[in-house]
């Protein structure tokens, strides 16, 4: 029995779910493998006896808390895909201003209209059985999710920083130019892409460990005289859900 | 799902196939359209053959881009506003640098604007191709996804696929990845292809000229559905002539020629809050709807096509000005063609220039500005204001998704009324009208958009 998938969306710009359709090259061998059952954005057919489900977003409306717990009722395994789902991501920079102020800013005198709550990753509302972090989730972590879900293994996230994949990599750090980049407190997983493409960490992965971010902390204070506040503000970026104390 | 009170069925007295009588009562209850980008909804009730309802809701979650922009700094905003939206996010890449660049003084290099185009390039291949291929062309085929056709047309799906690899293999080369890239910023990128990459990637899209021929074919046979409306559209224009308006150029439209500066936009584009849709209404004014989008573009700036995609258009049977807004695919691949073209010649400059790293142009002031860009789904503004100290005060965007929704329900309340005379039963209207959505190849992530704020 090839296991049934559905791929769902909540509060997300949908390029996690997108990011599974750039397998290009590996694409066809997966719908091989599995049996996609429910998928919005790619299909008309949609049924609810789902083995795992996959989705991207954030918990912001009340209606994504209803559809999450029908994700959860449906799915025997259900899996976050990407920052929104797995930490807030960008969606959590709304809950730092007042909701009042934010929601009559889009909409004027007809928010009401538009019901909105603060934004939580799927977690706070539902068990989640995994996360695949990343904005946007990284696709070959998904296929690897696949592969050792098939062979009946379980898939586990890397326990290190991205500065381990960006040495491994050769990239020259870019504390030595003197930019401030989330590196040694995120989780690995994406090949360190953006220091590898000359841009800053912005934590997109989610913190690896509060030990790591303590250290940091110390370091950016004592070793690079750099303002916290402006870490914080790199931090908040994508996880401003998370628990985290800079020293 | 949808449900149906049909009456006055047809029944035939001679046995002959009956000319289906008109439908007097129907209707039509989509909830979530599938295969586009978003969740939106078609409402249609008709009551003694008129219409008294109709509405494409728009019923994805508000998100608030504006409002939590405001207090971040200047340098975040390309990388906070791709992700809008996972399948254009270079192209809110590409508009938000520009005005960032417009707010802060800032001219990028040669070899930027070179690079930008390429990576813009790549992505307008992939969203088309990704649009046509899987999103709008299972409807011809009767399966409700291309899944199936992966089974039945294997070499059709596999030759999609490897367009859209390249096409993302592009946007990887120059920006590090297709979905929020990394490498480009505000004054520049922060990181350059190497010539052999550019090489390689010359030779791919070269060969993929015989895959979109392939394509172009297969698309010809299509019953492509026959429906015209006289209607507004509104695009960039490059107005000495010298390129096809994706990156840069004035605000153009057949109905009101005289270009106008973008950073004048609101002049063009009047948005308007409707309660069955979180994304704003448009209009101009000249038109209470206007189209934007492939369509458009071929309409406004057919003469800057290349010589190839003016051939297939010929060879699909498309010309200017085409009013069928079912052709928006037609004229999606076309540009396919244009982009694959466009991007050899980028190539060719770049290889000839020789690339070399550039540190990023730093700001000379904080100030107001307007950046534009037409990306795949028509053209798209943001507008920023920042404080003295580089912050953002103030943000606005403007999304094409958002600009086509009224002409969407323009389109079918002249549809409607024609489908209901052919005797079409309801479910063969309600996917006529799914088509018609998906052919505009809504994004309705983008489309959750917002207030218009009177600026000092």
């Amino acid at each position: 029995m090839k296991p049934k998938i559905g791929i769902f969306s909540l509060t997300s710009c949908e390029g996690c779910s997108l990011a599974i359709l750039e397998l290009e090259n590996e694409l066809l061998d997966i719908l091989g493998a599995v049996e996609i059952v429910n998928f919005r954005e790619g299909m008309t057919e949609r049924s609810w006896d789902i083995d795992i489900g996959f989705v991207d977003g954030a918990v912001s409306t009340p209606e994504d808390e209803k559809e999450a717990r029908l994700f959860r009722e449906h799915c025997k395994v259900l899996v976050a895909i990407g920052a929104c789902a797995c930490l807030g991501g960008l969606n959590t920079l709304k809950n730092y201003q007042n909701e009042a102020d934010y929601r009559s800013y889009v909409y004027g005198n007809r928010a009401g209209w538009f019901p909105t709550i603060p934004a939580r990753p799927l977690s706070a509302v539902v068990k989640v059985d995994f996360e695949l972090p990343g904005c946007p989730m990284i696709k070959e972590e998904f296929l690897e999710f696949v592969k050792l879900t098939l062979a009946g293994r379980t898939f586990r996230l890397p326990e290190y920083a991205v500065c381990v994949e960006c040495k491994r990599k050769g990239n020259l750090c870019l504390y030595e130019k003197g930019v401030i980049c989330l590196g040694p407190v995120t989780r690995a997983g994406c090949d360190a892409i953006c220091p590898s493409f000359g841009s800053k960490c912005e934590g997109c992965r989610g913190i690896v460990t509060e030990e790591a971010v303590r250290a940091a902390g110390v370091n950016l204070r004592e070793q690079y005289n750099v303002s916290l506040d402006d870490v914080m503000a790199d931090l908040r970026l994508f996880g401003a859900y998370q628990e985290a104390k800079l020293p | 799902m949808a449900d149906v009170k049909q009456q006055n069925k047809p029944k035939s007295s001679d046995g002959a196939p009956p000319r289906r009588a008109a439908v007097k009562n129907v209707t039509i209850d989509v909830k979530h359209v599938t295969r586009v980008e978003g969740h939106g909804n078609i409402v249609v009730r008709v009551s003694d053959g008129a219409i008294t309802q109709l509405e494409l809701q728009i019923v994805e979650s508000p998100r608030f881009f504006e409002a939590f922009l405001r207090g971040r700094r200047w340098y975040e905003a390309p990388h906070i506003t791709c992700r809008v939206c996972g399948i254009c996010s270079v192209g809110h890449t590409t508009a938000s640098v520009k005005a960032i660049e417009a707010a802060t003084g800032i001219v990028p290099t040669e070899q930027t604007v070179l690079l930008r185009k390429l990576l813009f390039n790549g992505e307008q291949l992939q969203s088309h191709v990704l649009h046509v291929c899987f999103l709008a062309v299972p409807d011809f085929f009767g399966a409700g996804s291309v899944i199936p056709l992966a089974s039945t047309h294997p070499d059709v799906v596999k030759r999609a696929l490897k367009l859209k690899r390249l096409a993302n293999d592009i946007c990887g080369a120059v920006g590090g990845r297709h979905i929020h890239p990394v490498a480009c910023h505000a004054g520049g990128f922060t990181h350059v292809p190497r010539p052999e990459e550019l090489v390689a990637l010359k030779r791919r899209l070269e060969e993929s000229r015989s895959d979109l021929g392939e394509m172009a074919q297969l698309y010809s046979c299509l019953p492509i559905p026959d429906f015209r409306r006289d209607m507004e559209f509104l695009s960039l224009k490059v107005m000495d002539g010298s390129e096809y308006a994706f990156y840069d150029g004035k605000l153009y439209s057949n109905l009101q020629p005289e270009p106008t500066e973008v950073s004048e936009y609101r002049r063009r584009v009047i948005e308007d809050v409707v309660q069955h849709s979180a994304a704003k209404h448009c209009k101009s004014p000249n038109a209470p709807a206007y189209m934007v989008g492939s369509l458009a573009r071929f309409n406004n700036n057919f003469d800057q096509l290349h010589p190839n995609a003016k051939e297939v258009a010929a060879a699909l049977g498309i010309k200017p000005i085409c009013t069928n807004p079912f052709h928006n695919n037609t004229a999606q691949l076309v540009e396919c063609v244009h982009c694959t073209e466009h991007s050899i010649e980028l190539i060719d400059e770049l290889l000839t220039r020789g690339l070399h790293d550039e540190p990023l142009v730093e700001p000379s002031r904080f100030g107001l500005g307007v950046g534009s860009a037409d990306v795949p789904r028509g053209i798209l503004f943001h507008e920023y204001e920042l404080d003295r100290d580089g912050k953002i005060v103030n943000a606005n965007l403007i999304i094409p998704t958002g600009q086509n929704l009224a002409n969407i329900e323009a389109d079918m309340r002249v549809m409607v009324p024609q489908l209901l005379e052919s005797g079409m039963t309801r479910e063969e209207m309600t996917l006529r009208l799914e088509m018609l959505v998906r052919a505009y190849d809504p994004c309705i992530s983008c489309a959750t958009h917002f207030l218009d704020i009177e600026w000092e």
